[in-house]
């Protein structure tokens, strides 16, 4: 086995001992979308139409953003970066193994909604499956590359949370998760353009389920992978090994840069 | 010299406007196992953290068999071998998911006989988070040396671990010097720098303040030997001046001598007990320890690594 596998294999495992990382990736939101989808589609029985890839988008948000930072911070804070420094682990593994293994076990949870949802909620499969694969995979990209980033420049738990909810709530509350943004208010519709899920559920609804879109998902999709890339990006240059922050390239102020996409997003439709 | 494995030459290392480190030089043969003493804040770990390349000097030149921790690190981590003062390991790893990740990145097969060496073979299964402390540094010295490094830096190599686990650490220690191995050693156990180093450098304030061979730092001090005497009526504490002797204590029944002139002293001592008809039980005489010698150089600043 290759250093890389031996690596992804322990990670894999790692998190399903962890049970912090176990509840945040796949015990939340499974018991959220059983919960949720109860409740929601009593309440509002149109949210069923958006219910799989909302809720299959809600699993991507928790893992990236409220379970990957604090695990990196965690293992800064405790030497572990240290270990592995000395012993030739590149700094690539370090933030893609988080990356791939919280992709992996989305893929298992989000498999499982696809399973559930139609019986358990009436909810309907996309029409184009790919369409709904394309929105996941890139919010993953994007929201992982944001959590790694938070992970990276955040200098301790405390700051993490606030940072990660501060993406993870207006994300829940204006998103496009719990409630279409075309039923939000028109600047609310605008500002909503800074957050990732909005650009996913997009992609979702117009290439997954054929809806008709106020943006174009192709643009939506542009949205999402330059923000991934950026934040990818950002969060290699801005690493550092040691919670001193001795081999820190750069300031930490430097990681808004990643949401520039969305935030061109905003102002265009501000602007047009 | 042609053997030379690290050297170290006008090293310095800052912190803002604290210099941790000023100007420091020194080097290292090979099979060599050097000391690193000091009080604490003397600078030990940020010069063994720069070896590793952990972090950035500031001024001077250091080479580990010839390469740059700066410029080449990738190079270093199979050259050298390193168990750092702090550190840690993910919670959820085990033992035998821990050595095979770190022997996979070093390009090795694992070690698992050295987990046996250390006292963990009963512990493959075992999550990281539920090994002793002892324990834990037995696992970070095995992984330190998994790959046959042909530096090995350790830094408090001992802490928090038990008498049977130290002496098993020394043996280790004593087979890798006997397999050619360079061996960096940061300690606060004055005993074990003096049993295990044979050459040792003190620092102080960031400086090198003495560096030479056990023997050598603790023959190079005031010039004073240690005598260590007790007798059935302790007469010898009624003397007021002795020759030679500059400074005298008292403990455990022994009165202690500090002096120049060994043979005058003894001598002195001696007359004294038949003069009064008094019995000698135990009397030494010692070259100081090299803690002894320490506290002298440090002016008794507190050891710790």
């Amino acid at each position: 086995m290759t250093a890389f596998a031996h690596h992804f294999s322990f990670e894999f495992r790692a998190g399903l001992r962890n049970r912090t990382l176990l509840l945040l990736n796949i015990l939340f939101p499974l018991g959220f979308f059983l919960l949720g989808g109860a409740l929601m589609t009593g309440v509002n029985p149109a949210f069923k139409d958006t219910l799989i890839p909302a809720m299959i988008f809600f699993a991507v948000l928790a893992s990236t953003m409220l379970g990957m930072p604090d695990a990196l911070v965690a293992a800064r804070s405790a030497g572990i970066f240290r270990s592995y420094r000395i012993h030739g682990i590149p700094q690539l593994s370090i933030l893609a193994m988080p990356a791939l293994t919280t992709l992996f076990r989305v893929l298992i949870v989000a498999a499982i909604m696809i399973v559930l949802a139609p019986p358990l909620f009436n909810a309907p499969l996309p029409v184009n499956m790919g369409g709904l694969l394309l929105a996941f995979l890139l919010l993953t990209f994007a929201c992982a590359g944001l959590g790694l980033l938070l992970g990276v420049v955040s200098p301790n738990a405390n700051t993490t949370v606030m940072l990660a909810q501060a993406i993870f709530l207006p994300s829940m509350l204006i998103g496009g998760l719990m409630m279409p943004s075309s039923a939000l208010p028109d600047a609310l519709q605008k500002i909503a353009l800074l957050l990732p899920t909005t650009h996913a559920m997009n992609i979702a609804n117009g290439l997954g389920y054929g809806m008709e879109t106020a943006i174009d998902p192709y643009v939506s999709a542009l949205a999402l992978v330059a923000g991934g890339l950026l934040a990818t990006g950002l969060a290699a240059y801005l690493f550092s090994w040691d919670q001193d922050h001795e081999t820190r390239r750069g300031s930490p102020w430097l990681a808004l840069i990643a949401l520039l996409p969305y935030a061109l997003m905003m102002i265009v439709q501000f602007v047009g | 010299m042609p053997d030379q494995v690290v050297t170290v030459h006008d090293f310095t290392k800052r912190y803002g406007d604290f210099t941790a480190v000023d100007s420091v030089s020194f080097e290292v043969h090979k099979g060599d196992v050097f000391g690193l003493l000091g009080p604490n804040g003397a600078g030990k770990t940020t010069t063994l953290e720069c070896l590793e390349g952990l972090r950035k000097p500031d001024g001077g030149t250091l080479r580990v068999m010839g390469v740059d921790p700066t410029r080449d690190p990738h190079r270093l981590r199979n050259l050298i071998g390193v168990q750092l003062q702090t550190s840690g390991m993910p919670d959820n790893i085990t033992v035998r998911e821990a050595m095979n990740l770190f022997s996979a990145y070093h390009g090795s097969a694992p070690r698992f006989d050295l987990l046996e060496r250390v006292g963990l073979e009963g512990k493959l299964a075992t999550q990281y988070v539920a090994l002793s402390t002892g324990q834990k540094r037995r696992l970070q010295l095995a992984l330190a040396v998994t790959h046959q490094p042909q530096v090995v830096i350790l830094d408090e190599p001992t802490a928090g671990l038990d008498v049977q686990s130290r002496v098993e650490l020394h043996k280790l220690i004593g087979e890798l010097q006997a397999q050619g191995v360079t061996i960096i050693l940061s300690s606060h156990d004055m005993a074990e720098v003096e049993k295990l180093s044979n050459r040792i450098a003190i620092l102080l304030q960031g400086r090198i303040v003495a560096q030479g061979s056990p023997r050598e730092l603790t023959a190079h001090g005031a010039g004073l030997t240690k005598i260590s005497i007790q007798t059935e009526r302790a007469t010898v504490s009624e003397l007021t001046a002795l020759p030679g002797v500059t400074q005298r204590s008292a403990r455990d029944g022994y009165d202690i001598y500090f002096t120049t002139d060994t043979a005058a002293t003894v001598l002195t001592l001696l007359e004294h007990l038949k003069a009064q008809g008094d019995t000698l039980i135990d009397l030494r005489v010692e070259r100081p320890s090299l803690e002894e010698r320490f506290l002298e150089i440090t002016g008794g600043k507190e050891v710790v690594s």
